[in-house]
């Protein structure tokens, strides 16, 4: 039987190998966290406490009145130093609460819910909208807003994302192998509170041991589908995700419930669980750190808003010849700048790629038509005119080559014989032009 | 602080931040490569003269890419095997005894002309070679349809001038070529293996079916021009090619297939030269209809133009066509159908 999949992708090597086999481990407390009030899409945050105040692990920092936005809570116990602007991965300055970490732990109180399987969906959604909790892929979108549809977009699914399609990351890979009971049961309260008596977790076949682990767990749930997928990248992207499992198509420019499906990963049902069943808010997650140039690759349970040099020093720092930092995975991750730069909801991941495996993305030649990139588009657009366009200035006519359908999963870029940073093209004809 | 002296090392660039091992350089010299054995049977059959040409025509173009780059003041890429393809190309289609100033004017109207005038590799609309082909045709028409028994490696003597399997097709007919190859198994042996007169690269049909089995392999080249071009040419050939040999009037569904196939410069231009990147549609869909379009015009030449030969002439055509297929072929993005059925 041929696994399910879509239309298109392509193949890189997926170097899962390197941080696979370890298992997850919680790196040595911060000595201080930073923790930015807008980690997620929608509003940021209010600060909710102020210079020099004491506060609890899990405690609510900061919060937003707007419907899609998602508070903050320290992710230590211990005082806070300083409120103002600090860059986070993606390059931009965001206003952030530092705290001093006591090394206490001490906890704020939480409010345990153990027969949550009998809550009302109005009140699960509250306890989620209240932990905190956004997508862990990488999107960073509020789930509670996600568990929200307008009434006219029915649902019926709800698809757990466990491709972990990006190369070298492994840290949902982790959570299936070491938590598939919690992330079953994490399903199940999102297909309680929508209503909705289907359930996929789609999870890429490179990965059998997670399949066989998530299989086991759901057992004995007759509507939940755990599925292996084909190893292609980009198989995580949610339209390409939903069409590999139930064959839907997202139109253009449309949203997961326009075809009745709710899409989230592994490691937000995980978090919806614990914020669920035990309250705990959303405070830390499982960041790969992995690449051919750091000396041990680990999974880490960080807590939000740790240094990622904190987290390299973690791993045995860089090998030499280290050149190049990216937070997420190789193929959509951002290159960082500095390594003082905070983990947040949405890191999955730290890359540390050595000199030799570098592109150098200054060498791009004109292009020759090949057509590689036309083949392989998960969109189906036609990349090399986007790049050639734009690169003309066209940005207008870029449009006519459905420029805004181009979600930048980059294969294009990744298969181009001439090199070209198509991604770089299409963004800047995206900045150029309203959709 | 150590971390801000880590600083200065990261290096920043837009994702993705892993490429494919896939080079423009690679795929142009593989390409060369694939050549090989029909450039092997060239110069086994036709001599070393054979060899002289095919240098002549490769120096002569990496020359004149290397000129026009100095000149403009860009930068010079004959390292990446493309002036290098199109010279071997150019030489692979012309006959084996060319005077030596046709493989220069050749390589330069190609590379010079045709390719970096247009901006160079990627900007050109026509296939340089082709477009080099062509010119010394038409300006030393004599000298380009000369052509040699395929034994002067054998024999070490001044080969005997012959006409081509497709001229003797054309001008005597099917019978003229039975009574010279004996019988049609044998004939199509003989044009299997190349051993028939013609450009020197082009008749060897085993070696060049070697050379685009790797380029398929490798992906480099996909089936949708060269079926759908073959295809074409052996329908049409079929239904058109057969006559009367006594009235020579024309009988439908009687021709042969197999002999257009294998003989002129079609199985070198289908895979090889229909299948420049740079010259034909980048859609699938386009490279069909570009196909059977080339399939089309080649069968036209070769049954009712003047030529005996048509394959170059189709491929330049159709390269005319191939903005207009581009154009009019975009791809419609993924869940479009869907939308629109939802209205
Ligand atoms: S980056 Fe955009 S154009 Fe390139 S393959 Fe992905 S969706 Fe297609
Ligand atoms: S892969 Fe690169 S060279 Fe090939 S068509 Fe696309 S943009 Fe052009």
């Amino acid at each position: 039987m041929s696994l399910a999949t879509f239309k298109g992708g392509i193949h890189p090597p997926d170097r899962k190998e390197l941080s696979a086999g370890a298992a997850i481990t919680t790196p040595k407390p911060p000595e201080r966290v930073v923790i930015p009030l807008s980690q997620h899409t929608g509003a940021p945050c209010n600060p909710l406490v102020s210079v020099g105040q004491e506060v609890k692990k899990g405690e609510v920092i900061g919060t937003a009145e707007a419907f899609v936005s998602a508070p903050v809570h320290s992710s230590v116990s211990g005082k806070v130093i300083a409120i103002s602007e600090f860059p986070v991965p993606v390059g931009r300055l965001i206003p952030s609460i530092v705290i001093e970490n006591n090394g206490q732990e001490e906890w704020t109180e939480l409010k345990e819910s153990p027969d949550y399987m009998n809550l009302s969906p109005e009140e699960i959604k509250e306890k989620i909208k209240a932990a905190g909790i956004v997508g862990l892929g990488g999107a960073a979108f509020p789930t509670a807003v996600k568990l929200s549809p307008p009434k006219e977009k029915p649902i019926d699914t709800v698809i757990l994302n466990g491709a972990e399609c990006e190369p070298y990351l492994t840290a949902d890979y982790r959570l299936m192998l070491e938590k598939p009971k919690e992330i079953i049961e994490g399903l199940k309260i999102l297909m309680k509170t929508l209503g909705v008596s289907k359930g996929f977790v789609g999870i890429e076949n490179n990965k059998p041991d997670a399949v066989q682990k998530m299989k086991e767990a759901a057992a004995s749930e007759s509507n939940i589908e755990v599925c292996a997928l084909e190893v292609k990248y980009p198989q995580g992207a949610e339209k390409m995700l939903i069409k590999a499992l139930t064959d839907r198509e997202i139109p253009p420019r449309g949203l997961p419930m326009d075809v009745g499906v709710v899409v989230q990963n592994v490691g937000t049902a995980l978090a919806i669980y614990e914020a669920v069943r035990y309250g705990k808010p959303l405070i830390e997650r499982v960041v790969s750190v992995t690449g051919a140039g750091i000396n041990q690759p680990k999974n880490l349970m960080t807590k939000i808003g740790t240094l990622i040099s904190h987290l390299v020093e973690e791993c045995g720092g860089f090998k030499s010849g280290s050149a190049k930092v990216v937070a997420g995975g190789p193929m959509m991750g951002f290159a960082l700048y500095s390594l003082d730069v905070p983990v947040t909801k949405g890191t999955s991941g730290i890359l540390v790629m050595s000199e030799s495996e570098m592109v150098h993305a200054e060498d791009y030649k004109p292009c020759i038509r090949c057509g590689r990139c036309v083949d392989i588009c998960p969109m189906n657009l036609m990349p090399s005119m986007l790049s050639v366009l734009s690169e003309a200035g066209f940005y207008e006519e870029a449009k006519e080559y459905n420029l805004f359908d181009c979600f930048e999963c980059g294969s294009c870029a990744y298969v181009c014989p001439s090199k070209r940073p198509i991604v770089q093209f299409v963004r800047l004809a995206k900045s150029m032009v309203k959709p | 602080m150590e971390a801000v002296k880590k600083e200065r090392e990261l290096i920043v660039s837009v994702s993705p931040h892993i490429r494919s091992e896939e080079s423009v350089t690679k795929i142009m010299w593989t390409v060369n490569i694939a050549l090989l054995p029909a450039l092997f049977m060239g110069v086994y059959f036709f001599g070393l003269r054979a060899l002289f040409v095919t240098a002549l025509c490769i120096i002569s173009a990496i020359a004149s890419e290397w000129l026009v780059q100095k000149m403009a003041g860009r930068e010079i890429t004959i390292s990446d095997g493309s002036a290098f393809l199109t010279g071997l190309l150019l030489g692979m289609n012309l006959p084996a005894t060319a005077p030596f100033y046709i493989p220069i004017m050749g390589s330069f109207i190609a590379v010079a002309i045709t390719k970096q005038l247009f901006g160079g590799l990627g900007f050109n609309i026509f296939n340089p070679a082709l477009i080099g082909r062509a010119f010394v045709l038409i300006t030393w028409p004599r000298a380009m349809t000369t052509w040699i028994e395929p034994t002067a490696a054998l024999t070490g003597l001044d080969a005997k001038t012959t006409a081509t399997p497709l001229g003797i097709l054309k001008e005597e007919g099917l019978e003229q070529l039975l009574e010279i190859f004996g019988t049609k198994m044998n004939l199509y042996a003989e044009l299997f293996v190349g051993h028939r007169a013609g450009s020197l690269g082009e008749t060897s049909v085993i070696a060049l079916l070697i050379g685009a089995g790797i380029l398929l392999y490798k992906r480099y080249i996909t089936w949708h021009i060269p079926f759908s071009f073959l295809g074409t040419v052996a329908v049409l050939a079929w239904v058109f090619g057969g006559k009367d040999p006594e009235t020579g009037k024309l009988v439908l569904f009687a021709g042969d297939p197999l002999i257009h196939l294998l003989s002129g410069g079609l199985i070198l231009g289908a895979f090889f030269m229909a299948t420049d990147y740079v010259t034909v549609p980048t859609v699938r869909k386009g490279q069909i209809i570009f196909g059977i379009g080339c399939g089309l015009i080649t069968m036209l030449i070769r049954l009712k133009g003047g030529y005996p030969e048509g394959v170059m002439f189709a491929i330049l055509l159709m390269n005319c066509f191939t903005p207009l297929i581009d154009r009019n072929l975009k791809t419609k993005p993924f869940g479009f159908v869907k939308k629109k059925e939802g209205k």
